[in-house]
């Protein structure tokens, strides 16, 4: 009995390991935009930051999220990363958010932004923003570039991401 | 030439339509379809004094999240001459979940007070410049726009409101006075086409 007992939590462990990779733990909550903003839009190095708004339950969003995938291993010499902003609903983090996360097998850093003034935050964003999502953001130490779009494939967004690394 | 001429045009009414209103425009009555089959103008609103003119949806769960608040403001205003008017953007095909048949179900499911009108062929959000929802532009009784944006400042969570820019425009407008802030923001679902 014991035996089986411990093959069953073995199996279970191992079948758990796999599967979950993201934790609530994983995902950084931001309750004011200031903070995320000090974090990711004052860049000082030679990174691209690529910050994309987005939620799970937001299907323009959730259908474009693969082609952010990966983005950091295409560019060796120039390093860029991926941020995920997730807008979720607080109460829907153990719920949506994680399993979501697990489901699609997301790689990027997601973080998720609980500010509720937003009417004062999306201008801080980028003031031509209407605060539909999803919206994109290409940040450098020099520059900055904001798209409040949809991409269609991988290769739109790449090219976006390599006119403005030139 | 006369191709030309077309591309001009042409060229000219998207850019218009992309704008939308602006504070202080004259907006344009519209007669669409409401739940419950009768058609319906901004002008056979008898005895308003402005509309609470409300671009949104079923599916969408920063719409969702408003409902009852509109309800809310609804219920309260209307008797005091500033009726809701629901207005579903999106088109069906493109989200099946805010056809005119689901309309009517959720409609009957919150017991919606107000109407709730289908933009057949998506002609109305454009003039608007309505780009997601829930999106609001409060116009007065001359149908000027007076406030363009969200209902409060905290759309993901109704205990945390501080400020509500709807009701305060709302209140502005009865004291004959412009809202301020005239135009505010928050996050919504961008409108759906196909």
């Amino acid at each position: 009995m014991k035996f089986i007992t411990t093959i069953l939590f073995i199996i279970f462990n191992i079948s758990y390991l796999s599967s979950q990779s993201w934790n609530r733990s994983d995902v950084k909550i931001y309750r004011s935009f200031d903070s995320l903003e000090k974090d990711y839009f004052y860049i000082e190095n030679d990174t691209t930051y690529v910050i994309n708004f987005w939620a799970t339950w937001c299907g323009p969003c959730v259908k474009e999220l693969p082609y952010f995938e990966d983005l950091s291993e295409r560019y060796d010499d120039k390093p860029v990363k991926v941020i995920l902003v997730s807008l979720d609903f607080e109460k829907q983090i153990d719920k949506r958010l994680i399993p979501f996360l697990n489901k699609k097998e997301i790689k990027s850093e997601v973080v998720l932004l609980l500010d509720p003034k937003e009417s004062t935050w999306i201008d801080k964003v980028d003031s031509e923003w209407s605060g539909a999502i999803p919206i994109t953001l290409l940040k450098s130490k020099n520059k900055s570039e904001f798209h409040e779009k949809v991409f269609h494939s991988k290769e739109e967004l790449e090219l976006l991401i390599e006119t403005f690394i030139k | 030439m006369k191709s030309l001429l077309i591309l001009f045009v042409l060229g000219t009414m998207s850019f218009t339509i992309g704008n939308g209103y602006e504070i202080g425009d004259k907006a344009t009555d519209f007669k669409l379809k409401n739940v419950d089959g009768k058609m319906v103008s901004l002008s056979d609103l008898k005895d308003a004094k402005g509309f609470i003119v409300t671009f949104t949806c079923n599916h969408c769960p920063y719409a969702v999240m408003y409902e009852d608040r509109l309800i809310e403001l609804h219920n309260k205003y209307a008797p005091m001459g500033y009726p809701v008017v629901a207005i579903n953007p999106n088109d069906p095909i493109a989200k099946p979940a805010d056809s005119y048949e689901e309309m009517i179900v959720r409609a009957n499911e919150k017991e919606f007070p107000f109407v709730y009108l289908f933009d057949d062929g998506q002609h109305v959000y454009p003039q608007y410049g309505a780009t997601k929802t829930p999106h609001v532009f409060l116009l007065d009784e001359n149908m000027i726009v007076k406030y363009i944006g969200a209902i409060d400042d905290s759309p993901r969570d109704a205990s945390l409101v501080q400020e509500r820019y709807l009701e305060n425009a709302i209140k502005a407008l009865q004291e004959g006075k412009d809202p301020s802030p005239a135009t505010t923001k928050a996050i919504g679902c961008s409108i759906k086409t196909s």
